[in-house]
């Protein structure tokens, strides 16, 4: 590792991330990854979260988490029409246009 | 055998689309039935680096919707994104809130709210039938102008006990959003949309058993439809000693049946997390004012109302409150009616009476509030008859100018007293013209009395006091 | 023409407004810069590709936003105002930000030939001021890297030296200033994506409070940390440049502004100062010639009148950590529209829904694209939420805190801007890791949302160069409390008059013909 400014002592043994776990995320999030990116996936998301795991073991109980460092409240618009985009202009980059609409392949059928 | 025993526990999910002028997200105008995605702009198409600003207006609405539900207003509330991934959803996560909601735990009639919570709706998928095919595959067009229409989602604890009684609810709230001027509630046309959760359970647990939801029933008839079937179904698969299974099932009510909507995908996993984009609501003192002044008096607070100050009893007080045009109605009779009448009378006449002489013409019109006053009150004193009453009902609802003494007095509807002789006359040629009747009258036979009586006021074409009539028959009779 | 190149902004504005020099022939000049780009550092240029007609509200008029424009974000493309600031100026935009009519890619093949139908609101600020859009440049693929590598449409070359990196994700905005292809450009610093690449390049970014400017427009990556920000020759124009593009904007939520406004600094001593190391330098691991940098301008700090005070930021260790928790998982959130159903890459027959999703997202992103989605969608899945992203969020609490606590005794934060000067292309590609902790400086002031500015302080020779390697520039990182970025202005460019970089380095400067060349 060419920089390791944030190195502290030994890392701890953490949980890898397996097979399983990588297909089921990537289904998540609608990826599909070949059987060598699943392998090699694993493995950096492993190093990675082990480098990340060092703050699970932090003891911050009681402190707020921030998810916004910007303190505004009630950022509001009012309720007037803007004119909206002609539906040429809507559809200009859709994949599929079709008879004003955008088309999709449907899911499939649900019934188990 | 579908064990009855089993308590049903229903709990209610709703989606109210507010009828803001503009999208909870963005200002393009909504819209219904417009040509597909002529209401749409980067923003509710989601493209790349579009931000969200929230709609005011729905913020204003969704706190009226609160208060008229009596729900704990949040001080400070935030928006979530909850991810999921579906065409009808273009930024692939829906902007709602999660565990902040602007309206917390409230209560409407005797079931209480959990919480009502602002969102958006998604787009509306319509699939192509086989001529739409591509390649042996279905597809779908997606119509993005419905896409961000800012909705309020109530839901309430499984308080329900039965299909009728989740299904009346329902009409009390739709009922109520309506009189707060916030909603279509239209739910044909999907602007009131109810889910409902639905678990059974041996009477008199505590316990909850796996719920199923109902999704998407179009009227109140079907949502009760729905979940009586739905009861049916668990109570006889438990009773044969199987199990209910967590899943989302959709009621046809052509044929009655229950298909699950479960896909085949993994279970969903929405990852809520504090949406970035958005800053908290915290609603001004100013805001809350507003809201709350400009709250009608709800349909829970005027049937309670009725009861207790009028004494109406329960289904009159609230046939009334769910009409607010016709309470206010009521309301100034009761005032020009003053001692004249009881506003349990008053009440009959307005949603009994009245209601039966305007639907009889389409040019019917209800009389000024004094006028129809003026004839409660001849019918209270017994000048006319209760059924002269709707002889000059008929007639004042076709002539706005009427006047009741005048009607009255034009159409020979004065009632006819025992004092001057002639209803004593006219008591005595019906006794003798139904001699059988009067000698079952004679031996004790009480129920005879009605042809008699039947008799005198179609003579006098129902000018004659009930009451009196029959006083004078027992009287010649000599009982 | 080479003397046209040479000058600042702020010298050429001055110059157009007082009828010194065409605004034409200034332009044309720029145009053909970027047109004899060798550094890859523009997927488009003004010169050449034409932008596709936008004028759909049919009107037939082109004006800039609010002035008879239909909607807030504006319904035709926005063209350059006759006047102002930056009248006549053309400028570099990172293709993260949209642009109306003109392609718009985030450096990914999944938004390859797509042409946004509205323009980015820091975009619209400057073609008000008065600029001209020269050009879109290279990036790192949803600005997700730190070596411009993970761009779809290939590396972006460090004009100093085009077998090294510009830095990353901006890397094509810095290589395009430093290699005189643009005398300023746009970027975006989500955890160091400006600060870094100037760095690497020897020039000035800025990374302003999160909120000064609005992110309308600019393609997000993480929501709560990405902010737009200037690259420049020297600190006068990245304070002309942010006082154009600061300001709330309607359309952005979490936008403030900066109150006042910016004006050109003109400090040219620090006395009063006090300027704060972090203890924790001391044990960090960087490269001697960025340590020995680092040392010899914080001298010349002491020499300007400066306080040079220890302070510590002892949260600042984890920041690593919390931001490959915060910025992949918003990631995961914000890339799950690219979804080839609107708009974008469609890889699609006659397969059913989830196929096409999973075809067009899988060929259209890039590998560490997915690597951050599997890594923030995993942060945020059900089980993980509280021992990741909720950590991550704490950690971000006390990174802020430990800020406070130093500005409570310290006008600024003090720091090298990068472990080490730029490296070598494909030096870093196999180890993610080691690739996150260049952003080990300049990570725990976006995660606290306060500004910071990347100024070249020197020259090193690189580690892995072997003798006789040519010596590359070293970025000096100075923090201020949220906000305060007129004040970090005047003190950058007291430090940048006494440094004398550019005057010092003289003709190896590669704007002065280098890559130019
Ligand atoms: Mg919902
Ligand atoms: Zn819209």
């Amino acid at each position: 590792m060419a920089v390791d400014a944030a190195g502290r002592g030994p890392p701890r043994i953490v949980p890898v991330i397996d097979r399983e776990q990588v297909l089921h995320v990537a289904r998540l999030s609608r990826l599909r990854l070949d059987d060598d990116e699943v392998e090699t996936m694993a493995g950096e998301l492993s190093g990675i979260l082990e480098h990340v795991d060092r703050i699970r073991g932090l003891d911050l109980e009681g402190v707020e988490p921030t998810s916004h460092v910007v303190h505004l409240e009630n950022v509001l618009r009012a309720d007037v029409p803007w004119q909206s985009m002609p539906p040429a202009v809507a559809l200009a980059a859709a994949p599929e246009p079709f008879d004003g609409a955008f088309r999709v392949p449907s899911p499939q059928a649900d019934a188990d | 055998m579908p064990d009855t025993a089993l308590e049903a526990v229903i709990g209610l999910e709703i989606h109210v689309q507010l009828s803001t002028r503009t999208k909870m997200f963005c200002g393009c105008e909504l819209s219904f039935g417009d040509d597909p995605n002529v209401h749409t702009c980067p923003i509710c198409l989601a493209h790349p680096g579009v931000l969200p600003v929230p709609n005011e207006e729905a913020i204003r609405y969704a706190l009226k919707i609160g208060m008229a539900l009596g729900c704990e207003i949040a001080p400070r509330s935030i928006f979530h994104r909850k991810n999921y991934f579906y065409p009808d959803n273009p930024k692939a996560y829906q902007i709602s809130q999660y565990d902040i909601p602007i309206c917390g735990a409230g209560k409407l009639g005797d079931i209480r709210i959990t919480r009502a919570h602002l969102e958006e709706d998604a787009a509306k998928s319509i699939h192509l039938g086989d001529s739409g095919r591509i390649h042996g595959s279905g597809a779908s067009l997606v119509d993005f102008n419905r896409g961000g229409t800012p909705l309020v989602e109530i839901v309430t604890e499984p308080d329900l006990r039965g299909a009728a009684e989740a299904a009346e609810w329902a009409r009390l709230l739709r009922e109520t959003v309506r009189q707060l001027g916030v909603s279509d509630v239209n739910m044909e046309e999907g602007s009131l949309r109810v889910d409902a959760n639905v678990s059974v359970r041996p009477a008199g647990s505590t316990e909850l058993g796996t719920k199923t939801e109902l999704k998407n029933m179009n009227s109140f008839r079907f949502l009760q439809r729905g979940i009586e079937a739905e009861l049916e179904r668990q109570r006889e698969l438990l009773g044969a000693g199987g199990t209910v299974e967590q899943e989302t099932l959709h009621f046809d009510p052509a044929s009655g049946e229950l298909t699950s909507l479960r896909s085949k995908e993994e279970a969903h996993d929405y990852r809520y997390f504090p949406e970035p984009d958005l800053v908290a609501i915290a609603p001004t003192e100013a805001l809350l004012a507003e809201a709350r002044d400009s709250l009608p008096e709800l349909p829970a607070a005027r049937t309670a109302r009725y009861e207790a100050e009028l004494g109406l009893d329960e289904a009159q007080a609230r046939l009334l409150a769910g009409d607010p045009e016709q309470a206010g109605y009521f309301e100034a009779v009761v005032a020009a009616v003053g001692e004249g009448a009881e506003p349990r009378v008053v009440a009959n006449w307005v949603t009994g009476e009245l209601t039966a002489a305007l639907r009889a013409s389409e040019d019917a019109e209800r009389p000024e509030p004094g006028v129809l006053a003026d004839l409660i009150g001849a019918v209270a004193s017994k000048q006319v008859s209760h059924a002269g009453g709707k002889q000059v009902l008929a007639i004042l609802v076709a002539d706005r100018d009427a006047d009741v003494a005048e009607v009255v007095e034009r159409e020979g509807l004065a009632q006819m007293g025992g004092d001057d002789g002639e209803l004593a006359g006219i008591v005595a040629a019906a006794i003798a013209g139904d001699p059988a009747a009067a000698e079952q009258i004679r031996s004790g036979n009480g129920k005879a009395i009605g042809a008699i009586v039947g008799a005198v006021m179609r003579e006098t074409g129902g000018r004659a006091d009930g009451g009196e009539v029959n006083r004078l028959i027992r009287e010649q009779l000599g009982l | 023409m080479a003397d046209l190149l040479d000058l600042t902004v702020a010298e050429a504005a001055a110059k157009i407004a007082a009828g010194e020099i065409s605004a034409d022939e200034y332009g044309a000049a720029w145009r053909a810069a970027a047109a004899g780009d060798e550094l890859n550092a523009y997927l488009w240029t003004a010169d050449g590709a034409d932008a596709l007609e936008t004028d759909w509200n049919g009107d037939g008029e082109s004006a800039p936003a609010g002035e008879g424009d239909a909607t807030p974000y504006g319904s035709n493309a926005p063209a350059p105002a006759a006047s102002g600031p930056l009248a006549g100026i053309p400028i570099a935009i990172k293709d993260i930000f949209t642009t109306q009519g003109i392609p718009t890619t985030a450096g990914s093949r999944i938004l390859e030939g797509y042409r946004p139908p509205y323009t980015a609101s820091a975009v619209r600020r400057l073609t008000a001021a008065g600029a001209h859009v020269l050009g879109k440049t290279n990036m790192d693929e949803f600005a997700m890297g730190s070596s411009n590598e993970n761009s779809a449409y290939g590396p972006v070359l460090n004009p100093w030296d085009r077998g090294r990196v510009p830095g990353g994700s901006s890397g094509g905005s810095a290589a395009a200033v430093a290699g005189g292809l643009a005398p300023a450009a746009l970027g975006t610093d989500t955890g160091g994506s400006i600060r870094q690449p100037a760095s690497l390049c020897g020039i000035v970014g800025l990374k302003p409070t999160y909120g000064a400017i609005s992110r309308f427009g600019m393609i997000a990556f993480a929501s709560s940390l990405d902010q737009c920000g200037p690259f420049t020759r020297d600190v006068t124009d990245a304070a002309l440049l942010l006082g154009v593009l600061q300001g709330k904007d309607p359309l952005d939520s979490t936008s403030v502004g900066i109150e006042g406004g910016i004006a050109l600094p003109t400090r040219e001593d620090l006395a009063g100062l006090r300027f704060g190391v972090p203890r924790e330098l001391g044990e960090a691991t960087l490269d001697a010639g960025v340590r020995a940098v680092f040392e010899a301008t914080v001298a010349r700090i002491e020499e300007l009148g400066g306080q040079i005070v220890e302070i510590t930021l002892p949260h600042a260790e984890h920041g690593i950590s919390a931001y490959y928790v915060i910025a992949p998982a918003e990631a995961s959130s914000n890339l799950a529209r690219f979804d080839g159903v609107r708009y974008g890459l469609r890889e699609a027959g006659d397969e059913d829904l989830i196929e096409m999703y999973e075809r067009t997202r899988s060929e259209g992103f890039g590998a560490e694209v997915k690597r951050r989605i599997m890594l923030g969608t995993y942060a945020l899945s059900s089980g993980y939420y509280d021992a990741y992203y909720g950590q991550a969020q704490k950690v971000r609490t006390r990174i802020a805190q430990d800020f406070d606590t130093a500005f409570a005794e310290v006008d600024f934060v003090i720091t090298p801007t990068s472990p080490s000067v730029a490296f070598g292309l494909g030096a870093k590609t196999d180890d993610p890791l080691a690739m996150y902790l260049n952003d080990f400086f300049t990570v725990p002031m976006s995660l606290a949302g306060i500004p910071a500015i990347a100024l070249p302080a020197g020259l090193a020779a690189p580690e892995d160069g072997g003798a006789g390697a040519p010596q590359l520039p070293v970025g000096f990182q100075i923090a201020a409390p949220a906000f305060a970025e007129q004040k970090l202005l005047d003190a950058a460019h007291a430090l940048e008059g006494a440094l004398g970089f550019a005057a010092a380095v003289g003709d190896a400067l590669p704007w002065k013909g280098g890559a130019r060349a």
